[in-house]
């Protein structure tokens, strides 16, 4: 199986490449980044010393071979594969919300080649035997590679270490209790320490939740003004201070996923700055909508931790600009029309965003000014796949690499349509929205497992 | 329609025009109190329906009556006690009470927001009798209205607001609907009752009751929910009643013609002393009847009713 990537304006920031190129693939890996490489047939040895699309030719010396597909990039930006770090796939226990067949075929159309998957799922991630079955899940449906992040605690209760090592055999690429918080301290300070024989990333969900009891939505102004209980920025930053805290004592590895506040960034600026070995993300929402947005009452704007401030905006997006965030991840949550059609204070958190995540990016931060596209790529790809210890193999475009790949119009413009989702739930707030920018195709393992408009 | 929407979700969404055109409606409701036989032709034919997720004799009674003194259909529906309201979601029930013929759903809910999504999904009027700690508009009016009725005015009078600011949905649509209107509003309490930016709603907040009430010419003092003790919001009764509780001899920092308001039931010894409660600067009874004059106004008015000379007649 050979696929030829053509014509697209290839940008790997890590490889320093940004130019117009081709790229051969066979059986699953890069073989050759080049200009120029034919569509019909190519020849044995194809790229030596052409600039830094250098490959080994595949076949041997038997002249020309024949490509049996062809993705035509021009006018396009090819780059590596995009890693979204923060996901909810709901399997096993909430298939009506989303499966991991949906949640993917939702990735693969939002770009992604490769996803973290959290484990609060029912029964949690917290044993290797479910890890595998996730694994195996995900392997079967075949679209993009599935990587579960595994509980930090039994039955993410916060009380008792989850067997770390087991999962990190079954292949976890990281631990989170996401959607619940590690209250205790010593609990968290004891998973930090044995984290980090593993070399696992520790990935808090920070929340102070004595702080936060009964809250629906940011504290501040518009709360006061709903009628909402409203939950204190003050409720993520405590828990980040501590987390930090914690991994400067201990040495762990830390990951803040879903940065919210201005607080939070400093605090993580700050860290970085000492050398504490913290990185961090930040979700679309958050640097897009402001807690303005709930004033209709729109259950969609119910997410954990909830939008925020104006100022807050402006921080998340300053974070991303100097990198003190290094990440955009979705946190996609899907829930059912049902479960969301209801009172604000009834509706669960969370909404989806694998397939408006891309666009968003594009449109806020690289539209806006706050990062150039190539940085933009660097937060969506090698970023969270170096965090995740991913390794080498993903996200970047080089000979021997995984072919993961994705195909971006960045000049297409569109209106977020929720019913085009691939997604099985709608729980966005950005239906009707006017962005720039989207995947035109996903290529995972060298295979072309989404293109627009038409279904793989 | 006179006013803008079909609905009245809050003191928030009305403009300054719509709240003056309201309390000059209610002027000749009320005087239908005097009459012997209280009852105007202008909702006949028309079905209002009460719909109360929480309990509140005294304001679905003043919905009912004013209902009733326009003619109009009432039903009353107490979840508690109702079959079509049981496991139904609030879509539904809505969209059940429209398809019964409810021209006009008046609804009290725990939660904010939940009048917003039955007038979003239903034709009918919506009237929001009060919606968790969001507002309580005709609440609102029938302080205003009050207020106007003694002092003559609104603009430039000091007003008060004592107590439990943060849970309080009176307390926000007093703040909206005095600010537009032009009052000078202070919020008392202690700092745990007083809500996250609210000074963005245009009003001074004073911890110290002695200080907010010098030179004040309205006082509306807030029911104090006993249960917020036990979760921690204030150390004792005792302490509150000692540190926020309105008496006599605190009213003397006051102007002299202070009006003391309550929007009832009071806790008497708690927020409020008896004998200040049933003194003579108080309009407690007062609210209670100009509510339903309010709340008979609105009916009018968002039944179609044009100008508010037309009323008395
Ligand atoms: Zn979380
Ligand atoms: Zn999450």
């Amino acid at each position: 199986m050979r696929l030829l990537v053509k014509g697209g304006r290839v940008i790997d920031p890590e490889a320093g490449l940004d130019e117009v190129l081709d790229i051969l693939i066979e059986n699953g890996k890069i073989v050759s980044v080049a200009s120029g490489i034919p569509a019909k047939g190519i020849p044995a040895r194809v790229g030596a010393g052409a600039g830094a699309g250098t490959g080994t030719g595949a076949g041997g010396g038997a002249g020309i071979e024949t490509v049996d597909e062809v993705v035509d990039a021009s006018g396009m930006i090819v780059t590596p594969g995009l890693v979204d770090m923060h996901v909810h796939l709901r399997e096993p226990g909430r298939e009506d919300e989303e499966t991991i067949e949906t949640g993917t075929a939702a990735a693969a159309a939002g770009g992604f080649t490769s996803i973290a998957c959290m484990p609060n799922t029912t029964p949690p991630l917290d044993t290797g035997a479910f890890v595998e079955a996730v694994r195996m899940r995900a392997a079967r449906a075949g679209l993009v590679n599935v990587f579960p992040v595994g509980a930090i605690t039994k039955g993410l209760a916060g009380e008792e270490l989850a067997e770390i090592g087991e999962l990190r055999d079954a292949g976890v690429v990281g631990l989170s209790d996401d959607g619940r918080s590690v209250m205790n301290a010593e609990v968290m300070r004891r998973a930090m320490e044995y984290a980090q024989m593993f070399d696992l990333p520790v990935i808090p969900h920070c929340e102070d939740t004595n702080l936060t009891a009964g809250g629906v939505m940011n504290e501040g102004y518009m709360s006061t003004v709903l009628g909402l209980k409203g939950m204190s920025p003050a409720a993520e930053e405590a828990m980040v201070a501590r987390d930090i805290i914690l991994a400067e004592l201990t040495g762990a590895r830390l990951h803040i996923t879903h940065v919210s506040t201005a607080g939070s960034v400093r605090l993580i600026r700050d860290a970085k700055r000492r050398g504490v070995r913290v990185t961090a993300d930040a979700t679309p929402h958050h640097f897009t909508l402001t807690d303005e947005a709930v004033r209709t009452y729109d259950t969609n704007t119910k997410m954990n931790p909830p939008l925020r401030t104006r100022e807050d905006v402006e921080a998340i997006r300053m974070g991303l600009a100097d990198g003190t965030i290094d990440a955009i991840a979705s946190d996609h949550a899907p829930h059912t029309f049902e479960e969301k059609d209801v009172e604000y204070d009834n509706a669960p958190f969370g909404i989806i965003g694998l397939e408006t995540s891309l666009p968003l990016a594009l449109t806020e931060l690289v539209g806006g000014g706050y990062l150039p596209l190539g940085e933009l790529i660097r937060r969506m790809s090698s970023n969270p796949a170096r965090i995740l210890g991913l390794g080498d193999k993903k996200a970047g475009i080089v000979a021997g690499a995984d072919a993961d790949l994705t195909v971006i119009d960045v000049k297409r413009e569109f209106t977020v349509d929720i019913n085009e989702f691939r997604s099985l739930s709608r729980n966005s707030p950005f239906g009707g929205r006017r962005l720039k920018g989207q995947a035109f195709a996903t290529i995972v393992g060298g295979r072309v497992v989404f293109k627009r408009w038409v279904a793989v | 329609m006179p006013l803008k929407s079909k609905d009245v979700l809050g003191l928030e969404d009305l403009s300054v025009e719509e709240i003056e055109l309201i309390l000059q409606t209610a002027e000749p409701c009320k005087q239908i109190f005097t009459r012997d036989i209280k009852k105007l032709p202008t909702l006949r034919g028309k079905t209002m329906v009460n719909l109360f997720y929480e309990p509140s004799t005294r304001t679905r009674t003043s919905f009912e009556l004013a209902g009733k003194w326009m003619s109009a259909d009432v039903t009353n529906i107490a979840t508690a006690s109702s079959s079509v309201v049981k496991g139904e979601s609030l879509k539904d029930t809505a969209r059940t009470l429209e398809a019964l013929g409810a021209n006009i759903i008046v609804i009290r809910h725990q939660m904010a927001g939940a009048p917003h999504v039955i007038a979003r999904c239903v034709k009918a009027s919506v009237i929001n009798a009060g919606d968790g700690m969001h507002e309580h508009p005709t609440q609102g009016l029938l302080d205003l209205y009050t207020i106007r009725e003694h002092k003559g005015r609104i603009a430039g009078l000091k007003v008060v607001i004592i107590g439990d600011i943060l849970h309080s949905r009176v307390a926000k649509s007093n703040i909206w609907g005095l600010t537009k209107l032009g009052a000078e509003v202070t919020v008392c309490g202690p700092p745990t009752l007083i809500p996250q930016g609210i000074e963005r709603m245009g009003v001074n907040v004073e911890y110290d009751l002695d200080v907010a009430l010098r030179g004040a010419d309205v006082v509306n003092i807030l029911r104090i929910q006993l249960e917020r003790q036990k979760k921690g919001l204030f150390p004792t009764i005792r302490e509150y009643s000692r540190l926020y509780g309105v008496n006599a001899k605190r009213l003397r920092a006051a102007r002299p013609d202070i009006l003391v308001m309550h929007p009832g039931p009071a806790n008497l010894g708690v927020e409020i002393t008896g004998d200040v409660a049933e003194g003579v600067r108080s309009v407690i009874h007062e609210q209670v009847t100009n509510g339903v004059a309010v709340r008979m106004a609105l009916l009018y008015l968002l039944s179609g009713g044009g100008a508010s000379g037309e009323i008395a007649g």
